[in-house]
């Protein structure tokens, strides 16, 4: 459908926009729009609609942590020394004078103890990158479980896989610099991670190492990635990220007044970069918070790295812990075979599975896309219930992952709970294989449960806590009826169709190509939508609402029908917030809407619906 | 401001239950009828950027005032300066950021607007002119028609891929047999990690664990002087042992090992034979010895063999004797790799 | 107590401060406690002749612990399992007493467990005797004296040449198990390594030289009596230094910090997120206009 794009109000102002008499600033303006046009480039751009939701703000946190990130990493590159030289410790730490150390180490003390404001900056450094991966983490599953990874977001979506696993890197690689004893315990671990890779392991590790573990270049090597390479991708990645999320305009959640055409919202300019800019202080102020009053990597207490040294409690930082977990409860299994070493305990959990995690992740909408064939453009945001399958898939990969992140801490774990660390990791082995399933099943199941919820919410109005007592003494909940907004709100999500495939068989009786690959399609389509509850018709809300205009007249027992608003607020308001079960043909805007009453029932899943 | 614009048309799509009843009427908030509370709020976010402005104030103090270096200022035993300098930027962009929204939520005018989406693909009008050019182009090209210019390019750029692999060649040197070797020589002596100093089997009781070094580390360079930098950092990752003194008769030695100890006092590599951290958590009562970084766990009684966690080998046995000072010494090198397994290691 | 502490805790290595003439004071009250104490029990010591006090110990032997280690301390291995009920105390020495009844770790609660650090149940008197009661059984090391693990006898570069010499040790023989702040860490089947801050010195050291339950022995010959002090040395210096960077987490490493990235940094980012999409309140009242 079209609608006239010149009703659409695009202003907030009661007078219209004019040209205000020249200024310094308007003709600076005007110089730089001379060279550049700015303003036709901008002009779609100022008053672009952002929809206003908590959950639309986790990737900011992201974003915002990256700029600390940018901005505290250049004032620690201007005293970092990115060398494995040999030096004496002569700074003002007494615990350390005099000992042989790297450079990078004893310029990290100096940025630590000599530096006004360094321990600080190195901590707020830290503090963004462990916010950085979380906050792209949590805005991931934000993503998913709504269902905006659809198209046309599908590639925004693989940019994001790739800057969490960018992320990732880049915080390996950074925690690796100060080559302090558990950041250099990482590299040596890393260093046997390479040396598992079949065939060209040994070589890769001499190759990384500038010669044998620890050699004297893996350092500078590291520095230079973390500070240009990687920084510089994910520089990119974000602008491309940020660049799709305007081209395709943000998503938004069902409600009145919102449809798959449009975006309702607050504009950018003032009330977005308002908000946005005033998150991006607070963002950076609680990571001053965190690098002011948290201690984070207190390198001096672990000294410098010295290959037979270690202490207990050597973990990663937390994104690298749940290949740790795998690493840790994998059990020895190594193959020897024509004079050829096959380290499958090393193989498996650090290089194979994360991996595989990884790809998964990365193709998520391509094969749910194929799954439901589903070739429409969706704007318009899913409750997790709504898309039960998805939601149960991607608590499951939750769980598996928790599992792998709680056993890369089973050394702490044993020792807070006072449990034992072989008994956490039998554990462990058995529960990654099982959690992921028990948490897929539940959660599958409490989905279509909630589903169920709205519609009895739907067709017979919500619990009002009122008890009412008949005539002949037996009690009952009075349930009222939904805001008409609730329930369009309830009702605006799509009805699934499962996918039927063909015969497999074409009209000469020879098997279709891509017959068994359609039948397995069918199958998961199945798993995925054939339990769910669909929304009501148009025709079972009709009836249910003469069913409860009956069930109040009997109820009631007073001289008039009760409205259903005797116990609420509904008085008080003056805005139109008309009931469900009230006129309805008469709401506002909305007169085309009746007409297609009849039309329900063809999609009837009457099996789902109690109480009739 | 007119209302009719901002209710757009629900859209019926079939058996849609429900239609859409349009935006609901804009609503106003107290800041925007009420002078009084408008007032307030705008006092509320001034007053904001102004403890901002002090909060700054104060970090440029800080700056000044705490002492780091030799003579770290301290507030309730935690270091000042950082406490100070983080305590002031976090107070004065929290506040700046409060302030800004705080504006933005009450002050700023708050009507919802709509805008209109466009499909994200091109029109197909669009798509038809932008095939037909390219095709166009390839045309003009005659990339199709000259398959030797296309096929001697191809072939060309090919190579142009294979360069920058090559560039990186001089990253390492070729491992060689540089695995396969520690620094232990027959006869070096066993040497205390730090001080460096020898052993002798009188030093040692029951129960003792010593984290030692190849004497190597001391006196391995050229002119007898310490191993430094490099060289030392990779001894160290290779040689690192731990000595263990039990009971004699709770070691049950493999074929061929029934001299690799002595009185008691065994040796094992540090390395973990996983991926490589050095261990040393030894339980004295039952000789089992646990990696801290993935929990294997090792039987020192045992030949160090696996009997929990990820590692598939057995601990690296350094066989030792006493030389003529009494003090304890290598017999050899070890006989297989330390550290972590790699392809060519069979 | 002043809040704000110049220069608190650390030695300065340059500088020779206005309160360096307190400091001196400081050290000789320091001194002279040191000594009284070290003199005090000794006199004590003298007032109760050495066989009445083993006696004594024998005494409170045989009532408290002699149920798992024997009436003469020879240890009993369990009729049922043929496990070791108690070990064998002789030869164990005095220092290993003072430890585990001086920590609380003995009596124990339920033979078989690991032994925890918990009030003692005895008095120091009675510690004492029973000590001197074990000593008499076989030689073992004494409990030592607080000269040998203290570094006040030092000069002002020996301390710190001592405590850096320690860390070195402590992170070589002592963190694999005990963490590189003391915290303690996970040890096989149920182990641990126990939290070694706030811990008396003289505990430490007899930890060291006699092995307590699982721990290895460190003997004189394995760790000299010297780097055993420094070891302690470098520990106090841990403790008396400000903490820099603030809140310690619990000194257990990145697990700890990632939790609070979690709890405090996303929790808190993520509350400002809701109220800044929050509605606003709403009047009921609408705007005139003007």
């Amino acid at each position: 459908m079209s609608i006239d794009t010149s009703k659409v109000a695009d202003t907030n102002a009661t007078t219209p926009a004019k040209a205000s008499k020249p200024n310094p600033v308007g003709a600076a303006a005007g110089w730089a729009d001379d060279r550049l046009g700015l303003a036709t480039a901008m002009k779609k751009q100022v008053r672009k609609v952002f929809p206003d939701h908590w959950s639309f703000m986790l990737g900011e946190i992201a974003l915002w942590s990256f700029i600390v990130l940018l901005l505290t990493g250049v004032f620690l590159t201007l005293w970092f020394t990115p060398s494995m030289g040999e030096t004496t410790y002569e700074g003002s730490y007494n615990q350390l004078r005099g000992i042989q150390m790297s450079e990078a180490y004893a310029s990290t003390l100096n940025i630590s103890f000599d530096v006004r404001g360094g321990l600080l900056m190195r901590q707020m450094h830290h503090w963004a990158a462990m916010l950085f991966v979380a906050a792209m983490m949590v805005h991931l599953l934000r993503v998913f479980f709504t269902g905006a990874h659809r198209k046309p977001r599908e590639l925004n979506w693989v940019i994001g896989c790739l800057l969490l696993i960018l992320g990732t890197l880049e915080g390996f690689t950074g925690y690796s610099l100060p080559d302090d004893l558990l950041s250099g315990t990482g590299i040596r671990a890393a260093d046997g991670f390479i040396k598992a890779t079949p065939v060209v392991g040994t070589y890769m590790s001499f190759f990384l190492f500038g010669g044998e573990f620890p050699g004297e270049a893996i350092i500078p090597r590291l520095f230079t990635v973390h500070v240009l390479l990687i920084p510089g991708i994910l520089l990119a990645l974000v602008g491309a990220h940020m660049l799709l999320l305007v081209y395709h305009k943000h998503t938004q959640w069902p409600g009145p007044g919102r449809t798959e055409q449009n975006v309702v919202g607050y504009p950018l300019l003032p009330i977005y970069a308002a908000k946005a800019g005033g998150f991006f202080f607070v963002v950076f102020g609680v990571i001053a918070l965190m690098g002011a009053l948290l201690s984070i990597n207190p390198v001096w207490k672990f000294g410098p790295y010295d290959p037979s040294k270690v202490t207990a409690g050597s973990q990663p930082d937390w994104y690298m812990g749940w290949p740790d977990g795998a690493l840790r409860i994998m059990p020895g299994i190594e193959t020897h075979i024509w004079g050829t070493t096959w380290s499958w305990n090393v193989l498996l959990p650090i290089q194979v599975l994360p991996m595989v995690m990884f790809t998964l992740l990365l193709f998520l909408p391509f094969i749910e896309s194929w799954i439901t064939g589903d070739k429409r453009d969706h704007h318009i945001l899913q409750r997790p219930r709504n898309a039960p399958t998805r939601t149960a898939t991607m608590v499951a990969l939750m769980t598996a992952y928790g599992l792998f992140w709680a056993a890369g801490g089973n050394d702490i774990i044993a020792i807070k709970l006072h449990l034992s660390i072989n008994h956490i990791t039998y554990f462990m082995r058995l529960m990654v294989f099982l959690g992921p399933v028990i948490a897929f099943w539940i959660t599958r199941r409490w989905c279509i449960s909630l589903q169920r919820h709205d519609n009895d919410m739907l067709l017979h109005g919500y619990e009002s806590g009122i008890i009412m007592r008949s005539a002949d003494g037996g009690y009952s909940e009075r349930h009222l009826p939904l805001s008409e907004s609730r329930a369009y709100t309830l009702t605006a999500r799509g009805r699934d169709e499962v996918f039927t495939p063909g015969t497999g068989v074409d009209e000469n009786g020879v098997a279709a190509r891509g017959g068994r690959l359609d039948k397995v399609r069918g199958k998961l389509s199945a798993l995925m939508y054939a339990d769910n509850v669909q929304k009501p018709t148009r025709a079972e809300l009709e009836e249910a609402r003469h069913h409860a205009e009956h069930e109040h007249a009997l109820q009631a027992g007073l001289d008039h029908p009760a409205s259903g608003h005797e116990f609420d607020d509904h008085a008080l308001r003056t805005a139109e917030d008309v009931p469900l079960r009230g006129a309805h043909g008469e709401t506002a805007g909305a007169g085309s809407g009746s007409t297609s009453g009849g039309a329900g029932g063809q999609h009837d899943d009457t099996d789902e619906q109690p109480g009739h | 401001m007119s209302t009719t614009q901002e209710h757009l048309p629900a859209v019926p799509e079939g058996d849609e239950p429900i239609p859409n009843p349009g935006l609901p009427a804009h609503q106003w908030r107290p800041t925007d009828v009420d002078t009084r509370a408008e007032k307030r709020a705008e006092r509320q976010v001034a007053a904001l950027f102004g403890v901002a402005t002090l909060a700054l104030v104060g970090f440029f103090v800080s700056y000044f005032v705490f002492q780091v270096g030799d003579n770290w200022d301290t507030i309730a035993g935690f270091g000042a300066s950082n406490v100070m300098l983080g305590g002031t930027l976090a107070i004065a962009f929290i506040c700046i950021g409060v302030g800004l929204i705080h504006w933005a939520r009450k002050l700023m005018t708050d009507h919802e607007i709509v805008e209109l989406r466009h499909p994200a693909s091109s029109s197909e009008k669009d798509r038809t002119e932008t095939v037909g050019m390219v095709m166009q182009g390839i045309d003009d090209s005659g990339i199709a028609r000259r398959p030797l210019v296309r096929n001697s390019l191809l072939g060309a750029l090919g190579l142009v891929g294979l360069a920058p692999i090559l560039m990186l060649r001089d990253l390492g040197p070729l491992p060689g047999d540089k695995l396969y070797h520690t620094i232990w020589k027959p006869g070096m002596r066993v040497v205390r990690d730090v001080v460096y100093t020898p052993i002798k089997v009188s030093d040692l009781e029951i129960g003792d664990l010593v984290n030692c070094e190849p004497e190597a580390l001391a006196n391995g360079g050229p002119d007898g002087e310490p191993l430094e930098g490099v060289e030392l950092q990779i001894a160290k990752s290779k040689g690192a042992v731990i000595l263990l003194r039990m009971e004699p008769d709770d070691i049950t030695p493999w074929k061929g090992r029934e001299n690799w100890s002595v009185q008691g006092i065994v040796a094992f590599s540090k390395i973990c034979t996983h991926v490589g951290c050095p261990i040393s958590l030894n339980e004295r009562t039952t000789h089992h010895l646990l990696c801290p970084c993935h929990q294997s766990t090792f039987d020192l009684a045992d030949n160090g063999k696996v009997i929990f966690g990820p590692a598939a080998r057995p601990l690296p046995q350094l066989p030792i004797e006493v030389d003529d000072e009494g003090y304890l010494v290598a017999q050899s090198d070890f006989t297989e790799p330390v550290g972590p397994s790699f392809w060519e290691r069979g | 107590m002043r809040l704000l502490n110049r220069s608190a805790g650390r030695l300065s290595r340059y500088r020779r401060r206005p309160i360096a003439g307190l400091a001196v004071l400081m050290f000789g009250l320091l001194l002279t406690g040191s000594l009284y104490a070290a003199f005090s029990p000794a006199q004590a010591g003298q007032a109760e002749s050495d066989e009445a006090l083993v006696a004594k110990g024998r005494d409170i032997f045989i009532v408290g612990c002699s149920t798992c280690h024997g009436l003469n301390g020879e240890g009993i291995n369990s009729s049922r399992d043929g496990k070791i009920l108690g070990p064998s105390l002789i030869g164990v020495g005095a220092a290993a007493v003072d430890f585990q009844v001086g920590t609380g770790r003995m009596p124990l609660a339920q033979p078989g467990s690991q032994a925890q650090r918990k009030p003692p149940v005895y008095t120091p008197d009675e510690v004492e005797a029973l000590a001197a009661y074990v000593a008499s059984l076989g030689v073992g090391p004494a409990i030592p004296d607080e000269s040998d693990y203290s570094i006040a006898g030092l000069s002002e570069q020996e301390r710190e040449e001592a405590i850096v010499r320690g860390g070195q040790i402590f992170l070589t023989n002592c963190t694999a198990c005990h963490n590189f702040e003391g915290s303690g860490g996970a040890m096989p089947r149920g182990g641990y390594a126990p939290k070694i801050r706030g811990v008396d010195p003289k505990y430490i050291y007899e930890a060291m030289l006699t092995g307590p339950q699982a721990m290895d022995t460190f003997s004189n010959g394995n760790l000299s009596p010297e780097e055993k002090r420094d070891v302690i040395a470098y520990l106090q210096s841990l403790e008396d230094q400000p903490s820099y960077s603030g809140f310690g987490l619990g000194g257990m490493g990145p697990v700890s910090e990632g939790l609070f990235a979690w709890l405090f940094g996303i929790g808190l980012c993520v509350a400002f997120a809701v109220w800044i999409a929050a509605h606003t309140t709403r009047s009921s009242k609408s705007k005139v206009e003007a």
